[in-house]
């Protein structure tokens, strides 16, 4: 059986330095983690996450400061909502959002971190090498690099507990309905975008990314309006669309 | 044309520690394998001066324009390695550090051959991110000689005079009329139980009379800008706009009393706060005639009822006052009810014990069943839950004194944004670190001391006074300040001006200002502590973290699952 690959992302004042103290303390655990050093949580931008997928990784683990504790000040608040994004992208895709965990690890918890660790490799091991398509994980990149989803990881914490602008505060319940709608239809109009890197129609579209078609008409349109698609031609009374070639690179 | 990527790779044996467990010369085999690194080998001890000897031999012989150590952590080491770039020429920042001891030999003593698989893996991952690394180049500004000081209790004049004995000068800013602080309404002070009016008197004098620093009384703080060295106040004196600058500010606002609003018949001449009380005791107009019976109570407000923590002094002041009351008038049965009293430290036990002597009583109640307060007949009684005898004892009070919490200044939280810096959970300012830095706010340059950072006594806000002056002292006597070059940067082509940056940054060194091509977000390096959030929050993904670009990172990512060489 191919060994599972997990790459974790610690930042640098917490969670990297409990890794440390479980090596000073001998505190053993699979070998399947490649780290990488953050200077903190909040840098871990999903793009960079959902790339590690795309790429190979079996398992992303990020590792950030307790609560309060963060060196930053507040870094590990705004972890927590990127991180969520991107599990909701990887739900979208067609992976176990398991596969992306967080935590907060202090600079005092070797023992806790080699826990961790052993348990996630354990789970990851249990889950085995990730499958997935190859558009379907694309799709999800760039829709974590595009701007809306973006705002809304970062805004989302301020809606939930200070409101809007008229002070009109979300509920969880809420917030999650608005979440799972933007992200699913983000991620979509990324599946339309990369395969319209051939001229293709609304009807083609929806039934290739079994969609409706009035969604894919929708989305199109979206996308032409930002300057992402055009109109390629009108084959037999049908318009195709294409993507403007920066953009579905 | 770019110049030629030449890294060299240094493999630490770290005596057994590593090369114990990790297979080191097939990993140095490895390594000569890969894009770009055009030299590698193996030390017994990288870290000693004959592995760094060679690092520098390496550097001129190979012509190395990037150095990678694997060896253990880069918390312990990296400035070691950094140095020794230095002295042989290269850019400091064009070392990339690779943990091969305490996040694989010493975490998979049992596994060599996997160990070293992921040893080879993460110099991989390491050479991928070396080529991309880029030079850096350190930041230093120069410090303004002086200081701002918020607040004149007697934290704040503390920390002036510290200051201004020092040489720099103070512009020391009072909301009120008067400098003094709380202690202007206090009547005697624990433990000394001398008369607070005299205990200030002579350190006013001291700070009216010292000609480097300026009082700014009546004065209001409207605006902060800049950053350390350079700070910019806007000051509303007395209706009037001033512009002071300096290179250190330090917060010492206080706190003020909390009003028990609705709590225990608080109102009146007859259930009155401590501070009331102490008012009345320096004025010397209360009617002792009508008074037989006074009952304190402790917590009020506090741990639980209306703010959460404990606040500290009020077990000694409620010690004080009613040991004073019972030393002035001996026939007054005085009592206090309390939860549990803290009188720490020896001399606090003492006062305690003479209080005791003098004949103050002490009742205690559980914490789930506080004093109630009640009228009855015009006269007040407290209940008192006695716990053993599980009933309610009532006490028949001709005064009640409320020893309520301190809590933060209202307009504490428009100063704290002002000033980019946080209030914690309680809503007082929040120091940088509770044990390593209990002065310091995270923001470099802005200090921290007294009652504005939690409840604490005379003694300790005059220790933290002189800690917050000699903290700012550092960056003042020096004259500059350095800083590190990891930043954040932001590609104005890209930039829309969302403020989004703005928005996440906790040290205001993001902003979005007004540009020729539009809105658009500039850094302030000196500022700026890299820690990268705004970077991965960038709608536009406008912005670039140096030494963890998204470059760097990708490609680190991307070596750490695909074996394949990636150039
Ligand atoms: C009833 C009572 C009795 C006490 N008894 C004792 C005792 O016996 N012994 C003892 O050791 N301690 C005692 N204390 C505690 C003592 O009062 C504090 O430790 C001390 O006052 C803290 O000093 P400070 O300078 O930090 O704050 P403060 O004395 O509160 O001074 C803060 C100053 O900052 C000013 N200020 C606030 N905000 C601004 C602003 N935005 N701009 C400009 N200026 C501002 C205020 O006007 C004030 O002058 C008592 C406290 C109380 C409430
Ligand atoms: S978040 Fe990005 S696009 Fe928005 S202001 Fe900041 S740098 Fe510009
Ligand atoms: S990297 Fe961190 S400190 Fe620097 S500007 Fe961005 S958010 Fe602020
Ligand atoms: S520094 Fe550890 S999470 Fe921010």
């Amino acid at each position: 059986m191919a060994e599972v690959k997990i790459v974790g992302f610690l930042c640098n004042w917490c969670c990297y330095a409990g890794a440390d103290l479980a090596g000073v303390s001998r505190f053993q655990y699979p070998p399947n983690i490649r780290i990488i050093r953050v200077m903190c949580s909040g840098r871990v931008d999903p793009v960079i996450i959902l790339d590690s997928f795309l790429y190979g990784a079996d398992g992303v683990f990020v590792g950030g400061c307790h609560p309060g504790d963060c060196h930053y000040l507040r870094g590990n608040y705004y972890a927590e909502k990127k991180i969520e994004m991107a599990r909701r992208l990887l739900r979208e895709a067609g992976v176990d959002p398991k596969r992306l965990r967080l935590e907060w690890v202090s600079a005092s918890e070797g023992e806790r971190f080699a826990k961790i660790i052993k348990e996630f490799t354990d789970e990851i091991k249990a889950l085995g090498p990730v499958t997935f398509e190859k558009e379907a994980m694309e799709a999800a990149c760039l829709a974590a690099a595009d701007y809306r989803l973006r705002i809304l990881a970062t805004k989302e914490r301020e809606l939930l507990e200070e409101g809007n602008k008229y002070g009109e505060v979300f509920t969880r319940h809420e917030m999650d309905r608005l979440l799972d709608d933007l992200v699913r239809e983000e991620y979509e109009a990324k599946r339309i975008l990369l395969k319209l890197k051939e001229p293709m129609s609304v009807k083609e579209l929806a039934s290739e990314l079994n969609l409706k078609p009035n969604i894919v008409l929708r989305l199109i349109l979206d996308l032409k309006r930002y300057e992402l698609v055009d109109l390629h031609e009108i084959r037999d009374n049908t318009p195709t669309y294409i993507a403007r070639e920066e953009h579905a690179q | 044309m770019t110049e030629e990527i030449r890294i060299g790779v240094f493999i630490c044996h770290c005596g057994i520690n590593i090369g114990g467990v990790v297979d080191v010369p097939t990993v140095v085999e490895y390594a000569s394998t890969l894009p770009n690194v055009v030299h590698a080998e193996r030390n017994l001890y990288t870290c000693s001066s004959e592995g760094l000897e060679s690092i520098k031999a390496a550097i001129k012989e190979h012509n190395l324009n990037r150095v990678i150590v694997a060896s253990c952590t880069p918390r312990t080491h990296e400035p070691l390695f950094r140095a020794t770039c230095k002295e042989a020429g290269l850019n400091p920042y064009l070392f990339e550090f690779v943990n091969i001891r305490d996040q694989c030999s010493w975490v998979h003593m049992h596994e060599p051959e996997s160990a070293t698989e992921k040893a080879k893996d993460l110099v991989r991952m390491g050479v991928a991110k070396a080529a991309r690394l880029e030079p850096l180049e350190e930041l230093t500004s120069d410090v303004i000689p002086s200081a701002v000081v918020i607040g004149a209790g007697i934290s704040g004049m503390t920390a002036a005079l510290s200051l201004a004995r020092n040489g720099f000068s103070v512009h020391l800013i009072e909301k009120e009329k008067e400098i003094g602080g709380m202690l202007r309404n206090l009547y005697r002070l624990y433990p000394t139980d001398e008369l607070a009016e005299e205990f200030l008197e002579q350190r006013i004098k001291a700070v009216k009379e010292h000609k480097r620093i300026a009082l700014h009384l009546s004065t209001s703080i409207k605006a902060v800008e800049g950053y350390v060295g350079k700070f910019k106040v806007i000051l509303d004196e007395n209706g009037v706009e001033k512009s002071i600058d300096a290179g250190v500010i330090i917060v010492a606002t206080g706190a003020q009393e909390f009003e028990p609003e609705g709590l225990y018949e608080y109102g009146g001449e007859r259930v009155i706060t401590q501070l009331q009380l102490e008012e009345k005791l320096k004025k010397g107009d209360l009617d002792w005639a009508g008074i037989k019976n006074v009952v304190m109570i402790q917590c009020a407000g506090a741990r639980g009822e209306v703010v959460g923590y404990c606040s500290k002094i009020c077990c000694m002041n409620g010690i004080k006052n009613a040991k004073l009351i019972k030393e002035a008038h001996p026939d007054i049965n005085v009592f206090i009810a309390h939860n549990e009293l803290q009188a720490y430290g020896e001399e606090y036990e003492l006062y305690y014990r003479d209080a005791k002597k003098a004949g103050v009583r002490f009742l205690r109640f559980p914490l789930e069943r506080r004093p109630q307060v009640r009228r009855s007949d015009g006269k007040l009684i407290v209940d008192v839950f006695h716990e053993r005898m599980q009933l309610d004892i009532p006490f028949e009070a001709d005064l009640v004194v409320l020893s309520v919490p301190l809590v933060q200044n209202p307009d504490a939280t428009q100063l704290s944004k002002m000033l980019k810096v946080p209030l914690g959970q309680d809503k007082f300012f929040f120091e940088a670190h509770i044990k390593l830095r209990p002065v310091d706010f995270a923001t470099d340059g802005i200090f921290l001391c007294g009652t504005a950072h939690g409840p604490k006594d005379i003694g300790e806000s005059i220790a933290q006074g002189y800690a917050a002056a000699s903290r700012a002292t550092i960056p003042l006597a020096r004259g500059y300040v350095h800083s590190e070059p990891i930043i954040s940067s932001v590609n104005e082509e890209l930039c829309v001006g969302c403020g989004i940056c703005e928005s996440v940054c906790p040290y205001g060194a993001i902003e979005v200002v007004e540009t020729e091509e539009g809105r658009r977000a500039r850094v302030t390096g000196v500022k700026c502590k890299g820690c990268g959030t705004c970077g991965s929050s960038c709608i536009r993904r406008a912005i670039k973290m140096y030494h963890f670009t998204d470059e760097q990172l990708m490609a680190q990512e991307r070596a750490a699952v695909v074996t394949e060489v990636i150039s």
